[in-house]
């Protein structure tokens, strides 16, 4: 049924049977505006207003393309960059044959489809999750996929922003559609306010410790509270990026004034933005609506997080210790947690601040923005990595970069003794030169600490970028907040 | 996309919960452009030492396992990263039917795009074929989609929950894109009704 007003060509198609007047949560706003067709027993058909492509989940869904001669039925609205595969130095010299034929591949693949390409030419080539917000793609109301998981990130604008999988990649690029069961809706509610040090990694990170890995399942999350509305665009998007750790299927934060002052003027935003703002401005869940579930967290007894397991719910207080896997409270969490330590090389009952790392990696689609550099800077400066500590930065794009060079952020890391890389995905994933050898011991701004996942082998511990370069610094792990943070010295 | 109709099959058992798709498949073999070719590399960092040998701790390598269709596994199994290449190394593997108390979405989704039949049990009904499995070398289940069975030779009569639309999907070996495309006048007609400024 289609609702009519004086702007008809701007009305949101309605589905049979929704009540205008229904109480209806954000999700369920967005959902609503996008199904294209629904019927009993059957997943709905729903709308893809952003595609965003990159190299690895990509050239199987091409090649289908030509196989079933099909088309990228809208090449635009569908935006391609090259991250995992990218080496962080000496990008252009791409070493791994199979590497090289990948991102080959996917620059053939665009110009044979007409989609845009983001390439190591390009300054705004990075971290897919990076880039797309920073030039104004991401925003309220849209549905976005692409074939990662951290899709989810982009909720932090207001967006249905989800992960798929290659055979959804190719669905998506021959219809602009997806067939989707309709999620149940979850709050979940951040109650009170962050103290000083404690940052938007500690709030998903202590979520999931809290709740573990699948309390989400099946669910997306609308994250509330005014710790949330007090956060910055970037700060969401870290929140919002961890959600399919929590198992949830996307993650969404309502828009507000700072969604819209952070999107003003950005190349891709609406050119008639007042227009866009007052649409906006609706996508919030409706006083009384109610979702499925609601899961309370507390805030003001937030301590900074780190992991010391396999999953990313195996995490604590900065101010504990590894767990005695007897002190779990099921058998499944028992039996993990020993798999676990025996991996990490844990003894259970050892303060995280005795553990000693080797490795550092600051970056990632979860914090390789530029404020997450401006945060690790500050505790960096006047000070000096560890001798037996090898440290990386590695901005999440080239416009995050040449930011962060402009305010002279590289000089203090590199002065730090920290390197200084390109954008890439880097050590999150080890797709590319940045590895861990066995045994080595990280400390992560990343987002998953899977066994291998950053190197066969290879132990990862995820933080926040403060907490990584006070790691980095001491040679283990260190409770940010009592750090002397040193000022700029002036001339 | 190949129909799933029913299997009889040897059983083989990954007893780890929150299996994620890094360990189902890790990501230096993502770098493939073709769809084929993953088996060998299923669990790579379970199967096989450092040196390249073959791992004899891992329960699925032991020769009773050989040519196992079954995998039988627990709770929120292939968590994690979205990777649909954690399917395709399953089924090229051999595995056509999953077995758990529980699935991340992500994954759960990709498997039925495969021809994969991921089933659902209770954790109790899990642990049983567990230790079925251990206690028969070479222990079978026979697997029925129609009518959404599954039994075995010593008197197992199991029956399990499916979406329905999922089991027609298995069942006649559907394609997703052309079922989206019966509806691309609504979609032609949803694209018209879009607001201007969404592009």
């Amino acid at each position: 049924m289609l609702v009519t007003s004086n702007r008809a060509k701007r009305d949101y198609r309605l589905n049979d049977g929704v009540n205008i007047m229904t109480k209806r949560t954000l999700f369920e706003k967005i959902w609503d505006n996008h199904v294209i067709h629904q019927e009993e027993g059957k997943p709905s058909i729903i709308y893809i207003d952003l595609h965003l492509v990159h190299e690895v989940t990509s050239p199987q869904a091409f090649e289908g393309l030509r196989l079933s001669n099909r088309k990228v039925r809208r090449p635009d609205l569908t935006f391609a960059t090259m991250d995992h595969n990218v080496p962080t130095k000496d990008r252009f010299n791409i070493k791994d044959p199979i590497s090289k034929q990948q991102i080959d591949t996917l620059t053939q693949n665009c110009a044979d489809f007409g989609v845009k390409l983001f390439d190591l030419n390009n300054l705004d080539q990075g971290v897919v999750h990076v880039m797309g917000p920073e030039i104004g793609l991401t925003y309220p109301g849209k549905t976005i996929v692409c074939g990662d998981s951290h899709t989810s990130t982009h909720g932090a604008f207001g967006a249905l922003a989800f992960g798929i999988g290659t055979s959804e990649v190719e669905h998506v690029m021959a219809t602009q559609c997806l067939q989707q069961a309709k999620p149940k809706t979850m709050e979940v509610r951040f109650n009170g306010s962050r103290k000083p040090g404690v940052t938007a990694k500690d709030l998903i990170l202590g979520v999931i410790a809290k709740y573990g890995t699948d309390f989400a399942t099946g669910y997306v999350i609308e994250y509330t509270g005014e710790a949330i509305r007090s956060l910055t665009m970037e700060e969401r998007m870290t929140v919002c990026n961890m959600s399919i750790e929590g198992g949830a299927r996307a993650g969404l934060i309502a828009p507000d004034q700072t969604t819209f002052d952070y999107l003003k003027g950005r190349e891709y935003a609406p050119a008639n933005y007042d227009e866009a703002v007052e649409d906006w401005k609706k996508l919030t869940t409706d006083e009384g609506a109610t979702y499925d579930v609601v899961v309370d967290f507390d805030v003001d007894s937030l301590i900074p997080q780190v992991t010391w397991g396999t999953s990313p719910g195996m995490g604590t207080d900065i101010t504990s210790s590894v767990p005695f896997p007897k002190d779990l409270p099921t058998e499944n969490e028992r039996k993990a947690a020993e798999k676990a330590l025996e991996y990490m090389d844990l003894k259970p009952g050892t303060p995280m601040s005795e553990i000693e790392i080797d490795y550092v990696f600051i970056g990632s689609c979860t914090n390789g923005r530029i404020e997450d550099l401006r945060a690790a800077a500050e505790i960096a400066r006047g000070y000096k990595v560890s001798e037996k500590v090898t440290a990386i930065v590695v901005p999440g794009s080239g416009r995050v970069k040449l930011q962060a060079e402009k305010e002279g952020l590289d000089k203090v890391f590199t002065e730090a003794g920290f390197e200084w890389r390109e954008a890439g995905c880097s050590m999150c994933l080890a797709m590319n030169p940045d590895v861990l050898q066995p045994g080595q011991r990280c400390a992560s701004t990343s987002n998953r600490n899977f066994e291998g996942r950053q190197g066969r082998g290879g132990r990862t511990h995820l933080v926040s970028p403060a907490m990584a370069v006070a790691a980095a610094i001491n040679g283990r792990f260190t409770d940010v907040r009592d750090w002397n943070i040193k000022s700029e010295v002036l001339n | 996309m190949e129909a799933f109709k029913q299997l009889t099959g040897i059983v083989a058992p990954v007893d780890r919960v929150n299996v994620d798709t890094d360990a189902i498949i890790p990501k230096q073999f993502l770098k493939r452009i073709e769809r084929s070719g993953f088996g060998q590399f299923l669990f790579f960092e379970w199967r096989f030492h450092e040196n390249g040998e073959i791992n004899a701790d891992f329960e699925p390598n032991k020769p009773r396992y050989e040519g196992a269709s079954v995998l039988i596994s627990r709770a929120n199994f292939g968590c994690g990263s979205s990777r649909e290449h954690a399917p395709w190394a399953i089924l090229d593997y051999g595995f056509k039917v999953v077995i758990a108390p529980s699935y991340a979405d992500i994954f759960y989704n990709n498997c039925f795009k495969n021809g994969i039949l991921p089933i659902k049990l209770s954790e109790e009904q899990v642990e049983d074929l567990f230790q079925r499995t251990a206690k028969h070398e070479g222990y079978k289940l026979s697997v029925d989609l129609e009518n959404k069975k599954l039994t075995d030779e010593y008197g197992l009569d199991l029956s399990f929950d499916l979406d329905e639309h999922r089991r027609q999907f298995l069942l006649l070996g559907l394609d997703d894109i052309g079922l989206t495309l019966q509806h691309a006048d609504e979609i032609t007609a949803y694209e018209q009704k879009r607001p201007a400024y969404l592009g």
